[in-house]
């Protein structure tokens, strides 16, 4: 932009000083009304309080770190599933030759464009028939559809951009597959995993329709359920200051990820999609 | 050895065969298919059969207290003499007019912002890095959280939006934004366009980097217009990593629900077939009809996810090297 002239250059801070206070100002607001009183919530002002009332509030009036605890759990035990059963099944579409390959990744790529209502009731049943409604065994079940189909895909892309001559040497060395998967790629697969685990984490830590349906009790609810159905007394009296209270208490961490692997994300995102 | 890929059903005698026919081959293809196997059971499991159930429910007469007392009603629930079913619901038609129109605009808008704000972080700037971490901030927010830090902004009473919008004068009283059937659908548009232009932007501008400077620097020596440029070079060479975007996020918002269901909850003005489907089943524990307005949505993305692959020619499970 050194060649640019001063008009143009002064256009293109304001379109950029747009962009990031469009992207940036609804979050700030969240903050902004979280810190307030809940006595000033219903003025509008734009600078932070320093009053905590909001955030002691939501963890007294719900079992507020019952329900961060739930979303943790089924997020992780969902990454830790979807990547073990990617790695093994990205190195056979990925790494081997056989028929009806192609056929399979389109298959795993389609069940990702499923939308989640056109499995719900089959998966009511299913949930029902195992025992596990209201479970965090029950979510993790139904959320790895829409981890896994994206884990294998992403995964299969990085693999078969590895060099040929990778695990050739260890197979004439004898080594069997399973080694060759275990001792050549995942020493080598560390970015790419977590790349993957880390968008897994935030679907499943983001999905709301399962965890709608699938639960019953406060205590079994993961945080985007719990804080679409904060209540007030009346449906007219929303405690909108503990709703964004909790609202920021979700998303900061999230946002911390985000910001530290943003350039993996970046290439996870267009992996999974651009490459496609 | 670069067989095409092939839409057969995985054959696993025959796939024996295949590869060079070494010792080794066979050994590698015999373990790829036992790697396989867990994710082909456990996909089959969560995805392939609760499919064939919603759509087996969808011709019966289920309800979601006892699921497993039910009978065969045929196509009663799509189409009927009696009560009409799902083809003769008005309700249904608004939803599915809702959802293509929701699609329709917000993909549009995601998409001309998107090339806007890509183009912008194209161009190197001191702070490129900040201003790119600040539009990844509305794609790191739970949709839930989106629709509630919004819900708040646009409060009828209490909104900071008709606040600003009154002090600055552009607002003569406060709207009922997402409660108002005038503006209900455009509150729901200006949040999912707050909350997916980023991830358009960030494939856009992925494809914009990987496209030959030296064209650029030709046209700049030639003094073509800046504008002409885009047009005629960077749109066209841009263009397949956009039209990938777009049916991405095309396929998404065919489905939206979350948004929707926190932001307007059940109004009809905003209702789609995602939240449709669901309140017949939950809401009115509806099983059979609501698994046949689920099998239509389904259907509908399937056929135009199929239209995409062989109209636009995108290549989906190319062959693996």
């Amino acid at each position: 932009m050194s060649h640019w002239s001063l008009p143009s250059k002064l256009g293109f801070v304001v379109l950029l000083a747009a962009i990031a206070i469009f992207a940036v100002f609804p979050f700030y607001y969240a903050i902004v009304s979280s810190t307030k009183a809940p006595s000033e919530l219903f003025d509008v002002t734009y600078l932070p309080g320093f009053d905590f009332t909001n955030y002691a509030a939501v963890f007294r009036e719900q079992p507020f770190a019952r329900n961060i605890f739930n979303s943790v759990f089924v997020a992780v035990v969902v990454v830790v599933l979807s990547l073990g059963l990617g790695v093994t099944a990205a190195f056979a579409l990925g790494r081997v030759h056989f028929r009806g390959r192609g056929a399979l990744l389109l298959t795993v790529l389609s069940v990702s464009m499923f939308p989640q209502v056109a499995v719900l009731s089959g998966m009511f049943e299913l949930i029902r028939a195992l025992g596990v409604y209201n479970s965090l065994t029950g979510l993790i079940l139904a959320n790895l559809i829409l981890t896994l189909p994206f884990t294998v895909w992403v995964l299969t892309t990085f693999m078969r951009e590895l060099p040929k001559e990778l695990e050739e040497a260890a197979y004439v060395d004898g080594a069997t597959p399973l080694i060759v998967v275990r001792k050549v790629f995942l020493p080598i697969m560390g970015p790419a995993l977590a790349t993957t685990g880390l968008l897994a984490f935030i679907a499943a830590w983001n999905e709301f329709l399962f965890a709608l349906t699938f639960t019953l009790s406060n205590e079994m609810r993961t945080v985007p359920v719990a804080i679409a159905l904060i209540t007030g007394a009346s449906q007219y009296e929303l405690p909108w200051g503990n709703i964004m209270a909790a609202s920021v208490i979700v998303t900061v961490p999230l946002i911390v990820l985000v910001l530290i692997f943003q350039r993996k994300i970046v290439s996870g995102l267009t992996a999974g999609a651009v490459k496609g | 050895m670069a067989e095409a890929a092939n839409l057969h059903a995985a054959a696993p005698e025959r796939a024996r065969t295949g590869g060079e026919g070494s010792e080794l081959s066979r050994a590698k293809v015999r373990s790829a298919l036992l790697f396989l196997a867990p994710m082909v059971v456990v996909l089959f499991l969560v995805a392939g059969w609760p499919l064939i159930r919603t759509i087996w429910f969808s011709f019966t007469d289920a309800s979601l207290s006892d699921i497993g007392n039910y009978g065969f009603v045929g196509v009663d629930n799509f189409y009927n003499s009696e009560w009409g079913g799902l083809l003769s619901d008005a309700n249904w038609w608004t939803a599915v007019w809702n959802t293509l129109y929701f699609t329709f605009v917000s993909v549009s808008l995601e998409t001309v912002l998107g090339m806007i704000v890509a183009l912008a972080l194209n161009v190197k700037f001191p702070g490129r890095g900040w201003v790119r971490a600040a539009i990844l901030i509305p794609w790191a927010i739970p949709t839930i959280v989106s629709a509630k830090m919004w819900g708040w902004m646009l409060h009828d009473q209490f909104g900071m939006l008709n606040d600003l919008g009154m002090t600055l004068g552009l607002l003569a009283e406060p709207v009922a934004w997402t409660a108002s059937p005038d503006t209900a659908m455009l509150a729901v548009i200006i949040v999912d366009v707050w909350k997916t232009t980023p991830f358009m932007a960030l494939l856009i501008l992925a494809g914009l980097q990987m496209l030959p400077s030296d064209c650029y620097e030709a046209a700049r020596v030639d003094g073509v217009h800046p504008v002409r440029v885009f047009f005629k070079v960077t749109l066209p060479l841009v263009y397949p990593a956009v039209m990938v975007a777009v049916i991405f996020r095309a396929l998404d918002s065919l489905r939206i629900f979350d948004l929707i269901y926190v932001l307007t909850s059940n109004s009809q003005d905003t209702m789609t077939m995602s939240v449709y489907a669901r309140q017949q089943l939950v809401d009115f524990q509806d099983v059979g009809y609501g698994s046949a307005a689920s099998t239509m949505l389904f259907l509908i993305i399937a056929a135009l996810t199929l239209a995409t692959i062989t109209i636009g020619k995108v290549k989906l499970g190319g062959d693996p090297r």
